[in-house]
């Protein structure tokens, strides 16, 4: 495997992993107001995500830091070219983020309120627009002569973009219940409602990958060019999700929670086979001789050896002090009504 | 305005946000670190250093999730806004964004909830390391990003090849003297805003006479970290000064607001009335010699004028404009410059006094008192030094090889517009928000009890908790 390719595939991993990571976290967050019934509830909803989240959303950075350094002008053209969802997306960000930290800053219910809304939909806002920029990416964008891209604002939401934001918008719901049933103490009413939610998300976010596929093939012929097994993957994913919910009304939650986790890796992983077996990293719409292809799209050799020394040496590092993070916080979390009143 | 300007606008404006923040977390952090060092070692002050570890903590916290957000934008800016910019520097300047997200961004976010939450149930060797990760990891984040900034000011091991810069010689762009010196005054400017908001809280609580016992020692610790700071702006400060003359002459030239080269020695120009269309100044108040000490550390010694260098320029570069704005640029020269030596002055006229009058300091009113007004004024030289750094070099990008025009992306003006508009919005209450709290929380004291906090992991009260597992090693 020369080095363009092993870069294009890393970056596959950087965005499976945010995707799978933040997934979980954004689904809690999304599903809390439906959730929770009392203020210990919340709390206790935030806290099975506060000391990852963080971590978790470096991965979206540690993307786009990757994909500036190996592949710039990829980089430059979906930053550019997608700029009104980014800008959405970074504003849901920057009040989410946020809302962590300030929501308990000031003992007032509507404060509270407040960033509860935030913290709301500045998880709807990036679950849906992933997919929205996932779908672009394969579907292609209007790039010209110069590799710049020149889509008009309204070419941003076609008919797949939308279906492929629902897709991950319910996926992550869905990933987000899973998670809960693993980080909530099972005797509690929350984790009852909390498996109630995932049967019930994971049927509509069944429903929305198997529309994606079958748009993919129907509509846009995506996988026809995918090789020996062009249904693999998108199949593995649709069926590894509609095997959810024998995983949860057999009480398996750790099962669950992997299926969707798998999930999300298959469908990511066809999006970017869907690129890798033509040989580009972004589609033109005008002609398909504009498209970027994957290596000319590459840094040099150099940059490039240098950059996999680094990726060698810290992205096992990184891996590994976030699972120890993972174990310290390994204990179920408990919603406590008496820990209100002292103080936290 | 085009949309070239609207795009320099965001950038600067999104880039001075980020730095309000940023720059005090670098600075705290370090800070923090050696109060949690301090509660770990002086077993017979435990719980007061605990205390000040925690409250300096919290407020630490609260700055540090804006800087975490607002960096998101840094990060997707350069593709969203300056995609030809990132197609020509991609080979070079992507490398050190990558290593600062791999080596820093990773190991902050983790370790800081290792740090806070974990409080309870890890050892305390194991918290103080969480700690001084933490601090290592702002300085790795700013030593990265500084050398990708100072190789755009002076590009360094690479080669022009289609349009294209290719990196040539990466221990170049590592070793860059220019990255090295950018390194020292941000590193410089950070302590000397951490030093001074612990200063002036410290201040704070003394002049009304709260716990007098921890904000008198985190006033002795501020002390120390605002005069090796300061000096360390100063002097590093002082070489930019002299290396601007030799590899950026004119943003030197337009420091000094000199139109025509000088006269040997040259003086310095104290007060001038700029106007960039006629290139001269109305009025320029002078003083002979210091130009010569501040360009040569010698009494004489001429510089170049911005005309002659604007000649030059159009020689080496082809016919243009390569004047900066010359009144924007010495005039937050000259702030950043008074401002230094003010705080220069205010940290060793503290450490004097503490020196002489010893605990009496902690009484001295009118001395805590200008600490207090103090706090904002560091933000301000920060401000003020970027705009001589960055507007200093314009209109090029990358120095003598990218102008800003042919950096920007092909996105529409109305497209850029809407997300200034929704950005600034956001940025305005965030930069509100955090003073807000920061106030409020500063004030509180280290009684309040802190907020609710998450219930996985509940936030230890100021009052010496979380430090208990201290005890317990026996
Ligand atoms: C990695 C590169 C980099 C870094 C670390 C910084 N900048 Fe910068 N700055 C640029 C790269 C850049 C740029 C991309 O090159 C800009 C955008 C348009 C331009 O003219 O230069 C720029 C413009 C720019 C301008 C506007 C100049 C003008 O248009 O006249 C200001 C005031 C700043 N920046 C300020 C800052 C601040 C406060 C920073 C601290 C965080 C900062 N810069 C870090
Ligand atoms: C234009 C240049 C810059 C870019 C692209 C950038 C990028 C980022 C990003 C993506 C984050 C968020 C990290 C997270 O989520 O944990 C961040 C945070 C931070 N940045 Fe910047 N930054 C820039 C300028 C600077 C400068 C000049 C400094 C300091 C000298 C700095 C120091 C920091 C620090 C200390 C944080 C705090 C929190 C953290 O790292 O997690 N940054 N920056
Ligand atoms: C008398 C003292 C000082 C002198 C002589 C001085 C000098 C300079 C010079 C010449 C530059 C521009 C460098 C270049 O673009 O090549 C600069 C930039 C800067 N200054 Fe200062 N400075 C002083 C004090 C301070 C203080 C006290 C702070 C903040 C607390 C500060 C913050 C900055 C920042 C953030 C920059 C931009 C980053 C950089 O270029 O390194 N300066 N300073």
């Amino acid at each position: 495997m020369d080095l363009v390719t092993l870069w294009f595939w890393l970056i596959a991993l950087t965005f499976t992993l945010y995707f799978f990571l933040e997934g979980f976290d954004f689904g809690v967050d999304i599903l809390r107001p439906t959730l929770a019934r009392n203020e210990a509830e919340e709390r206790a909803l935030t806290g099975t995500i506060g000391p990852f989240w963080d971590g978790n959303e470096v991965w979206i950075i540690a993307a786009a830091g990757l994909m500036f350094s190996t592949f710039p002008i990829w980089y430059g053209a979906v930053f550019s070219g997608l700029y009104p969802v980014f800008v959405a997306i970074l504003l849901a960000l920057l009040l989410r983020g946020v809302s962590f930290e300030y929501r308990n800053q000031v003992d007032q219910q509507r404060w509270r309120d407040f960033w509860d809304w935030m913290s709301f939909l500045g998880s709807v806002v990036p679950s849906f627009l992933w997919g929205v920029v996932m779908a672009k990416i394969i579907e292609g964008l209007a790039v010209d002569e110069d590799s710049r891209v020149v889509s008009p604002f309204t070419d941003l939401f076609s008919p797949f973009a939308l279906v492929g934001g629902c897709a991950t918008l319910l996926l992550f719901v869905l990933h987000g219940a899973n998670f809960l049933l693993l980080r909530l103490h099972q005797d509690t009413p929350l984790h009852a409602r909390a498996r109630r939610a995932a049967l019930g998300w994971g049927a509509l976010a069944t429903v929305a990958i198997l529309a994606f596929v079958v748009m993919g093939y129907v509509t846009e012929g995506l996988f026809e060019d995918f090789g020996v097994l062009p249904w693999l993957f998108p199949v593995a994913a649709f069926l590894t999700l509609a095997s959810i919910w024998l995983a949860l009304t057999l009480r398996r939650d750790t099962l669950a929670f992997t299926m969707s986790g798998l999930t999300i890796l298959f469908a990511t992983v066809t999006v970017f086979i869907a690129l890798f077996t033509r040989g580009v990293v972004l589609p033109s719409t005008l002609d398909p001789a504009f498209s970027l292809t994957l290596q000319e799209s590459a840094s040099q050799h150099y940059t490039l050896v240098l950059m996999t020394w680094v990726g060698a040496i810290f992205l096992p590092l990184i891996i590994g002090y976030q699972i120890w993070n993972y174990y310290v916080f390994r204990e179920r979390v408990r919603p406590d009504e008496g820990a209100l009143d002292r103080g936290y | 305005m085009d949309v070239v300007e609207l795009s320099r606008f965001q950038f600067a404006s999104t880039s001075i946000f980020h730095f309000f923040f940023v720059s005090l977390t670098v600075g705290l952090a370090f800070l923090i670190a050696v109060m949690e060092t301090f509660a770990f070692v002086r077993s017979d002050r435990r719980e007061l250093y605990g205390k000040m570890t925690n409250f300096f903590g919290h407020l630490f916290l609260i700055n540090f999730a804006v800087g975490v957000v607002t960096g998101i934008v840094q990060e997707f800016q350069f593709g969203m806004n300056w995609s030809e910019y990132s197609y020509f520097v991609g080979n070079i300047f992507g490398v050190p964004l990558a290593l600062e997200v791999l080596m820093a961004f990773f190991l902050e976010s983790t370790f800081i909830g290792l740090w806070w939450f974990g409080k309870d149930r890890l050892k305390p060797w194991m918290r103080l390391g969480a700690i001084w990760l933490v601090a290592v990891g702002t300085q790795i984040s700013a030593f990265w990003i500084v050398l990708a900034n100072a190789w755009m000011h002076h590009p360094v091991g690479y080669e022009v090849v289609d349009g294209q810069a290719r990196l040539t010689d990466f221990g170049a762009v590592v070793f860059n003297y220019k990255a090295w010196l950018y390194f020292a005054h941000v590193q410089g400017s950070a302590w000397v805003i951490a030093g001074f908001f612990v200063l002036g809280i410290s201040a704070f609580h003394l002049l009304r006479r709260q716990d007098t016992d921890v904000f008198a020692r985190s006033l002795r610790i501020g002390l120390v970290f605002a005069a090796v700071g300061t000096v360390f702006s100063v002097v590093s400060g002082h070489t930019e000064a002299q290396v601007a003359r030799e590899d950026q002459p004119m943003k030197f030239a337009a420091m000094e607001a000199q139109w025509e080269t000088s006269e040997s020695p040259a003086p310095w120009s104290l007060v001038a009335l700029i106007d960039q269309e006629a290139r001269e100044n109305t009025v320029s108040l002078e003083i002979p010699y210091v130009g010569s000490i501040l360009a040569y550390n010698s009494l004489e010694g001429r510089y170049d004028g911005i005309n002659q260098i604007e000649e030059q320029y159009d020689e080496a570069y082809g016919e243009g404009d390569y004047t900066p704005p010359v009144a924007w640029v010495y005039w937050s020269f000259r702030i950043m410059v008074a401002i230094g030596s003010l705080l220069l002055a205010t940290a060793f006229l503290g450490l004097f006094l503490w020196w002489r009058r010893r605990g009496e300091l902690d009484r001295t009113r009118w001395f805590l008192r200008v600490l207090v007004l103090l706090i904002p004024l560091p933000w301000i030289a920060n401000f003020t030094g970027w705009m001589v750094t960055e507007m200093g070099r314009q209109p090029f990008m990358v120095y003598g090889l990218l102008t800003v025009e042919e950096g920007v992306s092909a996105n529409s003006f109305g497209e850029v517009l809407t997300g200034l508009v929704g950005l600034w919005i956001v940025y305005l209450a965030l930069i509100g928000l955090d003073v807000y709290l920061l106030t409020v929380t500063a004030r509180a004291g280290i009684h309040r009890t802190p907020e609710a906090q998450l219930i996985a992991a509940p936030a230890p009260s100021y009052e010496g908790s979380g430090f208990q597992g201290y005890e317990r090693k026996g």
